[in-house]
């Protein structure tokens, strides 16, 4: 099974109606669904447009400062006794995170439709800043959809967006968190269709969604195949990389994917314990369905309604997963594992202590499964882990779990 | 023939349009629905939308998303709608039940599932919102095997070349999206939908349905001069809002509010004759 769906998997997955397997699709209301071809074929015009790869490239370069390095975190890989342990830092991206990769590339993108209104839905604010970051730049009006209680927990981040420009809404329907955001962006977008491009964080929603954002995040995996290669002459043996939708993993994963001898890990928030079922780990613990316009695991009771998820990181703090992940996960591609807040904050400290590197607590997630793999693996063997964002936004968090309070 | 296209037909032959309204199943409180339901077609409701609530409903405005919470506060899931429609069925053979809601409940449950209970139940139609028929391919086969409608949407942004493709898969009655946006948002304008049905009316022979924007007499006798049916939701849905805390007093509002429509359509209709 495996083989059969990864041989020619770039030509095949999504196929024309945006499938990957059972996964995926079109699943929005009728006012949407020219709006989202239309996407589709601005996104197949410009996707391989020299003009628009040249654009993009330049800002990657020189506005985001790409290439990320690739570093190899020797005090760490000799204290696990294993493996040797690349990161990926995409925490030293402008806005601190690989979030920026995506808005660049569908802002350019909504430059050339003639929308000058852009919309986003965010949770800890990360893909609302790097929105209103190239809103501001593009010289676009930018409107962000955050979760009320997310804006209370992360009004840093929600004064960052309003200094660059942005309108910041709060959302204070349903759980009044990340997937309440996704639904009030979605009614933005259907009352405002004209005039607005809605840049969706993460690799879920409609089609073409997670097929676009999924290009523009592989980036990490294109040069973190070359730098890998040209560190070590080989392949890497396994990638880690946290999943909340899942943008960063499949940005690392996607130019691996044909090749088989690389393990792929996407390690999802286990919050407080997958059987309390207090957690966001729909690939480990959910079933399919559909929300937000795709088909996918999500979290969800046995009369399908949508349950609330728990993380200690806000940016995985969300119900479903990009519909991709789902279908590396059944045809056994990709391996998906969960860690706790306790785990994932234990190898937060970890890395700042021995790399000096103070790593997102999303990105805390795959470095907590790294800590339990790289001893299981010889000291010839490499993994890479996609660092994917600098915990600078997380220091109240780390902060109240000590008692201290700024 | 279907109880809907049935009711179409002698609603057509008596020269009167459609009046559906929409509630949400469970809303204030569970026990309320069928009494309602059975106040709604004495007030003249000819066919009735019966909403399963959402934990996401991201095509809805502020009303239908609160009506959807109260009822999820009762834990009002798929299956109890169902049994309701199965009671309501008890007293009333003749009015089709249209199921309105999206993909994810009836996902849960299993179109196979669904379309065996839906069917033992006595619903007539159903329509999710979130499922274009690019994606109804299995569903949309389980429930012809059925007799269920499956209903689906055309919206203002929705291209002549798309409409004739939905007009192929719809079955009862196409419901006609009058505004772009959410439920409950705006007032209509009569002339744009009024354009828009025309195109639509080349396409196929399905009475055509036309909801969002409709908020009274005035409003829904304006639509009944282009439509085949008039669908009224949210203006309903803030009057059950309203009486939450009055319950006994709810069915006699609810209805006198839709009787008022019921009137002025019927004005219309007879000054049209």
């Amino acid at each position: 099974m495996l083989e059969q769906h990864i041989h020619d998997y770039f030509k095949n997955f999504p196929d024309s109606r945006g499938h990957f397997g059972p996964y995926g699709g079109r699943f929005v209301g009728e006012t949407l669904m020219e709006a989202i071809y239309e996407l589709e074929q601005a996104y197949q015009q410009y996707r391989d447009d020299p003009d628009f790869l040249a654009e993009m490239d330049k800002d990657l370069s020189t506005f985001v400062g790409r290439p990320s390095p690739l570093y190899l975190a020797e005090n760490w890989t000799q204290k696990l006794g294993g493996a040797q342990i690349y990161l990926k830092r995409e925490d030293l991206n402008h806005t601190g995170a690989h979030k920026v990769n995506n808005t660049i590339g569908q802002a350019l993108l909504a430059k050339r439709m003639g929308k000058n209104r852009i919309i986003a839905e965010t949770g800890a604010g990360q893909h609302g800043v790097a929105t209103a970051t190239v809103a501001a730049r593009l010289g676009m009006e930018c409107v962000v959809y955050m979760g009320a209680e997310d804006v209370e927990r992360q009004a840093q981040n929600v004064y960052r967006m309003k200094l660059l420009g942005a309108q910041v809404i709060p959302v204070k329907s349903g759980s009044r968190t990340l997937k309440d955001a996704l639904n009030e962006a979605l009614r933005d977008w259907v009352t405002n269709v004209d005039d607005t491009f809605y840049i969706i964080g993460t690799v879920a929603g409609p089609h073409p969604y997670p097929a676009m954002v999924r290009d523009f995040q592989s980036v990490i995996g294109r040069e973190a195949k070359q730098q890998v290669m040209e560190k070590t002459g080989k392949l890497p043996d396994a990638l880690l990389a946290c999943i909340g939708g899942g943008s960063n993993a499949i940005g690392l994963f996607y130019p691996f994917i044909e090749d088989e001898s690389v393990a792929m890990y996407g390690v999802e928030g286990a919050g407080h314990g997958i059987e309390t079922g207090q957690h966001s780990a729909p690939l480990s613990a959910g079933k399919p369905g559909v929300l937000h316009g795709n088909r996918t695991y999500l979290m969800q009771d046995e009369n399908g309604e949508i349950i609330e998820t728990h993380s200690i990181s806000a940016g995985l703090d969300y119900p479903g997963v990009g519909p991709e992940h789902a279908w590396l996960k059944d045809i056994g591609r990709a391996n998906y594992v969960s860690v706790t807040d306790d785990e994932a904050l234990a190898a937060f400290h970890e890395l700042t202590r021995t790399e000096g590197i103070i790593p997102a607590l999303e990105s805390s997630h795959a470095l907590a499964y790294a800590s339990k793999l790289a001893p299981t693996m010889s000291s010839d063997q490499t993994l890479v882990i996609n660092l994917s964002g600098r915990g600078d936004k997380d220091m109240h968090t780390v902060a109240a779990m000590a008692g201290l309070n700024f | 023939m279907s109880r809907i296209s049935q009711c179409f037909k002698s609603l057509k032959a008596d020269g009167q349009t459609a009046l559906i309204p929409y509630i949400t199943a469970g809303d204030p409180e569970p026990w309320v629905t069928v009494p309602l339901l059975h106040a709604l077609v004495d007030a003249g409701a000819d066919i009735i939308e019966l909403g399963i609530p959402f934990s996401d409903p991201m095509c809805d405005g502020p009303v239908i998303q609160k009506a959807c919470e109260r009822a999820l506060k009762n834990d009002v899931s798929i299956k109890h709608v169902l049994k309701m429609v199965k009671q309501f069925r008890e007293k009333n053979k003749e009015t089709p039940i249209v199921l309105m809601g999206y993909a994810n409940p009836i996902e849960a449950m299993g179109y196979q599932n669904f379309a065996e209970l839906a069917k033992d139940a006595g619903v007539d139609g159903v329509l999710t919102v979130d499922v274009p028929p690019e994606e109804s391919d299995e569903f949309r086969q389980i429930m012809d095997e059925h007799e269920i409608d499956t209903i689906y949407l055309v919206a203002p942004t929705t291209s002549p070349e798309r409409m004739a493709t939905i007009a192929s898969f719809a079955r009862g009655f196409i419901y006609y999206v009058s505004i772009k946006g959410v439920t409950g948002a705006a007032a209509l304008d009569v002339s744009e939908v009024s354009q828009k049905l025309a195109q639509l009316r080349d396409k196929t022979q399905l009475p055509l349905g036309v909801g969002f924007g409709i908020r009274d007499g005035k409003s829904a006798a304006a639509v009944s001069e282009i439509a085949d049916a008039v669908v009224v939701g949210s203006t309903l849905v803030r009057c059950i809002e309203e009486h939450a805390d009055k319950l006994d007093e709810l069915p006699a509002a609810v209805a006198g509010l839709l009787a008022e429509m019921r009137h002025a359509i019927n004005a219309r209709d007879l000054a049209s004759a």
